[in-house]
C-alpha cells in the first residue's frame, strides 16, 4: 500500500500541527520512520493501528517526553522543537491519556491549574482566583464538578473531564486523546462524544486513537494508518470503509474476523445456582456445558466481573451454590478454585494478570510450579517444556522465553495470561474482555483459540463489552444489569439491538416477538 | 520480529549473564578489599585473623538471608536486633534460673519464633503494613528486655554454652561460619531452587498477579516473617554465646545493618528482585572492610561512614552509568 497523495480540494484551512519526516529508533527497535501528519482546526484525526504500531511513540513525541531522532515539527507552519513537556504544552498541545497523568491527591483545581495558576500578591497563588476560573471552565464543557473535589474521589470519566479542563486551561490548539473512552460506561462515552463535537466547534485541532471502529466512524473527520512504526495510508473518513481500515493495519485483508464453529455441548460442566452478594450481584444463576462459549454482557459496573470473580474464589458468596461437573463445588480461594478447574484471566492485564518482572516462562507455569516441580524444587526444563508448548499453540511473538513479560506488547501479554491458564488444563475457563486493548493481529488469534478450546470440550465463559465479539463468539449470552441476569438469548436470537436494550433497562428486546 | 516457532528458551550465555551481574560487581570489589588490606596490614593474611574476621558478618548474615526473602516479598522486618535482645534476655534469665544447654537453645528459638509469628499475625491477618507493624515491635521487644533486665546484665551462661558463638569445628573454621555457610546454602536452595522461593519473586513483582495465580499469598509471606524470627532467635543463640553475657542493648542497631547488608547484596528495597548470592557476597565485603579498618586502628564511626557511602556508591554507580549511554526508553 502507498501513501495517498493528499487532496488539495479537501484542504479548507491550513494545518495546526505538522509532522513531517518523524523517525526515531530505539536500541534495536525502530519505533518510527519517516512519518508525517497533519492536524487541522476543527477537526478530528483518527489515528489507527495495530499495538507496536507506533501510535504511542507519536503521543510522546508530540507531548515532548521523546525527541525525535530526525524530522521536523511545526505548529501553524512555524518549525519548532518541543524538547520538554513543557514546552510541548506551551506551543499548545496536550493529551488525555488512558491512564490519565494527573495528580489523585490534589484537587480539580489544582490538576487544571498545576504550573500555570492565577497568581496574586507576592507570588502566592490566589486560590480563590483559580477555584472561580476552574468552576468557568468546567461548566464551559458542561461538567458537574466541584473545583475542591480531591481527584483520588473521581472515576475515569470525570478525570478525563478534568483533563479536558485542563486543555482549555492552556487554550490547548492541539488535544490528544489516546483511548479515552477505553475504561468508559456507556453513558459516559456518549457525553464524551459531545464534548468532542464541543472541542471541534471551538476549532482545537483532535487526535484520536481508539482500537474501536465504531467510534472512529463516528466522530473522526481524517484518518491515519500506522504500521510497523510508517504512515501506511490517510484520507477523509467518508472516503473508507472499515474493512479499507483494518486491511492497512493488518496489512493484509481480513475478511474473516470470527472463526465459524459447529458447537457440540457436552454434559454440565459449571452449574451456579442462586449465587447472591450483598452488594454486587443478585441470584446469579445458569448452567455452562462442556464445548460452550458462554457470553455475558452489559455496561462497565452491571457486576459481570464480580461474579466471575466470585466463582474464581477472590469474594465470598452470600449465598448460592456451584457444582462442577457433578460435584458440589466450595470454592474459598483461587488455590481452590483451580484445584477445581475453574481458572480466570481478568481483566486487567496490567496488575491482575501478567507478572511483570518475571520472564514469559516463569508466569506460564506459576499456577502449575506444583505440576513442574518435584518435591517443592523447581525443574526447569519441564517449565521451558510447558511454557513452550501453550505459547506456541497461541502464537505468540516474543525474543525468548527468558524474557521479561513486561516486554511484550498487550496482545502478547494477554497470551501469555491466557497460555498460563490453559497450562492447567482447566475445565472452566473465564475469559473476562480477553481482547480489550490489542491489536487486531492478537484478538483474530484469541478469537480463533476460544473456538478451538471450546472445539476440545472446554467449558468457556467469556465476559465482553463489545457487541461484535459477543454475537461473533458466544453461543449463548446473558445480559447482566445492575447485578441481575435481565435477558437471555440463544445464538439465532441475538440482535445488537436487543443486547444493547436489555443492558440499558429498556426491557429483554424479546417482547416484539411475543406479541 | 522473531517467527513464532522458532522462539528460543534464553537468549544470554550463561557466562556473559554472569559478567553483567551484580554479584560480578561485588565479588570485583570483594577481592580488591582483600588486596588492599592485605598490602595495608602484615597481620591480615594470617588464617587465624582471618577467621576472627567472619565474627563482623556470620550473626548478621544468618538474618539478612531471610530478610533478603522477605524484601524480595516486598515486606521487611525491623524488629530482627530486638527480637535478638528478647531471646537473649529469656536465655539470660532461663541460664539464671540454672536451665540447660539445650533449653537455652530452644529458649532462643522459641521466642524467636514468636516474634516472628506475631509480626506474620499483624501483616497478614490484620493487613498492616510491615514497615510500620515492625517498627512497632522493635520497640515492644526490646522494651520487654530493658522491663526484664534493667540496667543489669546476665552473665551466668554455663560453660559448654560458649561452643555457639567461641567453638570450632574443624581448624580455623568456627561453628557461626559453618552454620553462615549452611545457611547460605539452604536459603539459597529456598529462593533460587524451589516453588516457594519462585513464589516469593511472583510476589514481589506483582502481589495482586501472584492472588490471581492461585498463590496464597499471606501464608508465603507468613513462612517468611516465621523464618525471619527463627534465624533471629538462632543469632541471638550465636551472639549470646559469643558475648557470654546479655544486657538489653545487645545487637542495638543491627537491623539496619542487616539491610544494609540485603541491599548491598543487589536485592530491590522495593521487592521483586535479588539474590542470596548477591548477600553472602554483601556480607564478605561488609565483613573485611570492618575487619581491615579494624587492623588499621580506624575508629568505628569512620566504619559506618565507609560502608554508608559503599551503600550510596554501589547504588548510584550503575544509575549514573546509564545515565552517561545515550538516552533510550
Amino acid at each position: 500500500m502507498t501513501v495517498l497523495p493528499p487532496r488539495a480540494d479537501l484542504q479548507t484551512t491550513d494545518p495546526v500541527l505538522t509532522l513531517t519526516g518523524i523517525s526515531k529508533s530505539f536500541p534495536g527497535v525502530r519505533a518510527l520512520h519517516d512519518v508525517a501528519l497533519e492536524l487541522y482546526p476543527g477537526q478530528v484525526t483518527a489515528l489507527v493501528g495495530e499495538n507496536g504500531a507506533g501510535k504511542s511513540t507519536i503521543v510522546k513525541i508530540l507531548t515532548g517526553i521523546y525527541q525525535p531522532d530526525t524530522g521536523a515539527i511545526a505548529v501553524a507552519g512555524q518549525q519548532t522543537h518541543f524538547s520538554t513537556a513543557a514546552a510541548a504544552e506551551a506551543a499548545g498541545v496536550t493529551a488525555i491519556h488512558q491512564e490519565t497523568v494527573l495528580f489523585d491527591e490534589l484537587t480539580v483545581a489544582e490538576n487544571i491549574f498545576l504550573g500555570h495558576a492565577p497568581r496574586g500578591r507576592m507570588g502566592l497563588i490566589d486560590w480563590r482566583a483559580m477555584n472561580e476560573a476552574a468552576r468557568a471552565l468546567l461548566a464551559r464543557i458542561g461538567a458537574d464538578l466541584d473545583p475542591s473535589a480531591r481527584l483520588r474521589d473521581l472515576g475515569i470519566a470525570s478525570k478525563h473531564l478534568v483533563s479536558i479542563a485542563r486543555a482549555l486551561s492552556i487554550d490547548a490548539r492541539v488535544v490528544i486523546m489516546d483511548e479515552p473512552t477505553a475504561a468508559l460506561s456507556h453513558k459516559e462515552i456518549h457525553e464524551l462524544y459531545a464534548l468532542v463535537e464541543r472541542l471541534k466547534a471551538e476549532g482545537k485541532a483532535i487526535l484520536f486513537i481508539s482500537h474501536k471502529f465504531d467510534e472512529i466512524f463516528r466522530i473522526a473527520d481524517r484518518w491515519a494508518v500506522f504500521r510497523d512504526g510508517e504512515l501506511v495510508g490517510h484520507g477523509m473518513m467518508r472516503d473508507v470503509h472499515e474493512a479499507q481500515l483494518v486491511r492497512l493495519m493488518v496489512g493484509r485483508s481480513v475478511d474473516q474476523i470470527f472463526p465459524k464453529r459447529q458447537p457440540k455441548l457436552g454434559p454440565p460442566a459449571l452449574t451456579v445456582a442462586g449465587y447472591c452478594h450483598p452488594t454486587e450481584f443478585d441470584d446469579i444463576r445458569f448452567t455452562l456445558h462442556e464445548g460452550e462459549i458462554l457470553g455475558f454482557y452489559g455496561l462497565i459496573g452491571a457486576g459481570r466481573s464480580e461474579v466471575m470473580q466470585s466463582l474464581f474464589g477472590l469474594t465470598k458468596p452470600s449465598k448460592g451454590a456451584c457444582r462442577i461437573g457433578d460435584r458440589i463445588a466450595v470454592i474459598r480461594s483461587t488455590a481452590e478454585a483451580i484445584a477445581n478447574g475453574i481458572v480466570y484471566v481478568p481483566e486487567d492485564r496490567g496488575t491482575q494478570g501478567a507478572i511483570k518482572g518475571l520472564p514469559i516462562f516463569q508466569n506460564v507455569t506459576l499456577p502449575s510450579l506444583a505440576r513442574t516441580s518435584r518435591k517443592g524444587f523447581l525443574r526447569l526444563a519441564e517449565e521451558f517444556r510447558l511454557a513452550r508448548e501453550f505459547t506456541s499453540r497461541l502464537d505468540l511473538r516474543a525474543a525468548s522465553l527468558d524474557q521479561d513479560v513486561a516486554l511484550l506488547s498487550g496482545g502478547n501479554q494477554q497470551k501469555v495470561v491466557i497460555a498460563k491458564w490453559l497450562a492447567t488444563k482447566p475445565r472452566v475457563i473465564i475469559l473476562d474482555e480477553p481482547t480489550k486493548g490489542i491489536d487486531i493481529g492478537s484478538k483474530a488469534a484469541v478469537h480463533e483459540f476460544m473456538a478451538e478450546l471450546a472445539g476440545q470440550g472446554l467449558a468457556v465463559i467469556m465476559v465482553s463489552s463489545e457487541i461484535p465479539e459477543i454475537m461473533g463468539m458466544s453461543d449463548r449470552v446473558i445480559v447482566m444489569r445492575e447485578g441481575r441476569m435481565v435477558a437471555e438469548y440463544a445464538r439465532d436470537e441475538m440482535t445488537p439491538e436487543r443486547l444493547v436494550r436489555a443492558a440499558a433497562g429498556l426491557g429483554d428486546g424479546m417482547e416484539e416477538d411475543r406479541a | 520480529m522473531s517467527d513464532a516457532r522458532h522462539i528460543p528458551d534464553r537468549l544470554d550465555r550463561p557466562l556473559r549473564r554472569l559478567l553483567r551481574s551484580w554479584e560480578f560487581l561485588l565479588a570485583l570489589v570483594a577481592v580488591a578489599i582483600f588486596i588492599a588490606n592485605s598490602l595495608a596490614s602484615p597481620y591480615f593474611l594470617n588464617p587465624w585473623n582471618l577467621s576472627d574476621a567472619t565474627y563482623n558478618f556470620t550473626e548478621l548474615g544468618l538474618i539478612a538471608f531471610p530478610m533478603a526473602m522477605l524484601i524480595v516479598a516486598g515486606e521487611i522486618d525491623l524488629s530482627v536486633a530486638s527480637t535478638i535482645a528478647l531471646a537473649s534476655t529469656l536465655m539470660g534469665a532461663a541460664a539464671t534460673a540454672g536451665a540447660p544447654i539445650a533449653v537455652l537453645v530452644l529458649i532462643g528459638l522459641v521466642v524467636g519464633l514468636f516474634c516472628g509469628a506475631f509480626n506474620a499475625v499483624l501483616v497478614t491477618r490484620l493487613g498492616l503494613p510491615s514497615i510500620v507493624v515492625t517498627i512497632g515491635t522493635m520497640s515492644l521487644y526490646r522494651g520487654l528486655s530493658y522491663i526484664i533486665l534493667g540496667n543489669q546484665a546476665y552473665t551466668a551462661y554455663p560453660t559448654g554454652f560458649a561452643y555457639f558463638g567461641q567453638g570450632y569445628v574443624f581448624w580455623v573454621f568456627s561453628f557461626e561460619l559453618v552454620l553462615f555457610v549452611l545457611m547460605a546454602v539452604v536459603f539459597g536452595a529456598l529462593q533460587h531452587r524451589t516453588s516457594f522461593g519462585r513464589m516469593v519473586y511472583a510476589i514481589g513483582n506483582n502481589p495482586t498477579g501472584a492472588l490471581f495465580s492461585g498463590i496464597r499469598v499471606a501464608r508465603v509471606k507468613a513462612i517468611l516473617f516465621l523464618l525471619t524470627g527463627l534465624m533471629s532467635g538462632i543469632a541471638a543463640v550465636c551472639l549470646t554465646s559469643r558475648l557470654g553475657s546479655t544486657r538489653p542493648s545487645i545487637a542495638l542497631g543491627w537491623e539496619l545493618q542487616v539491610v544494609t547488608m540485603v541491599v548491598l547484596g543487589g536485592v530491590d528495597i522495593l521487592g521483586g528482585s535479588g539474590t542470596i548470592p548477591g548477600v553472602v557476597l554483601a556480607a564478605l565485603v561488609m565483613g573485611l572492610v570492618t575487619f581491615g579498618f579494624g587492623l588499621l586502628n580506624v575508629p568505628g564511626i569512620v566504619m559506618s561512614i565507609f560502608i554508608g557511602l559503599l551503600l550510596i556508591g554501589v547504588i548510584a554507580l550503575p544509575r549514573l552509568w546509564s545515565r552517561l549511554k545515550p538516552r533510550g526508553t
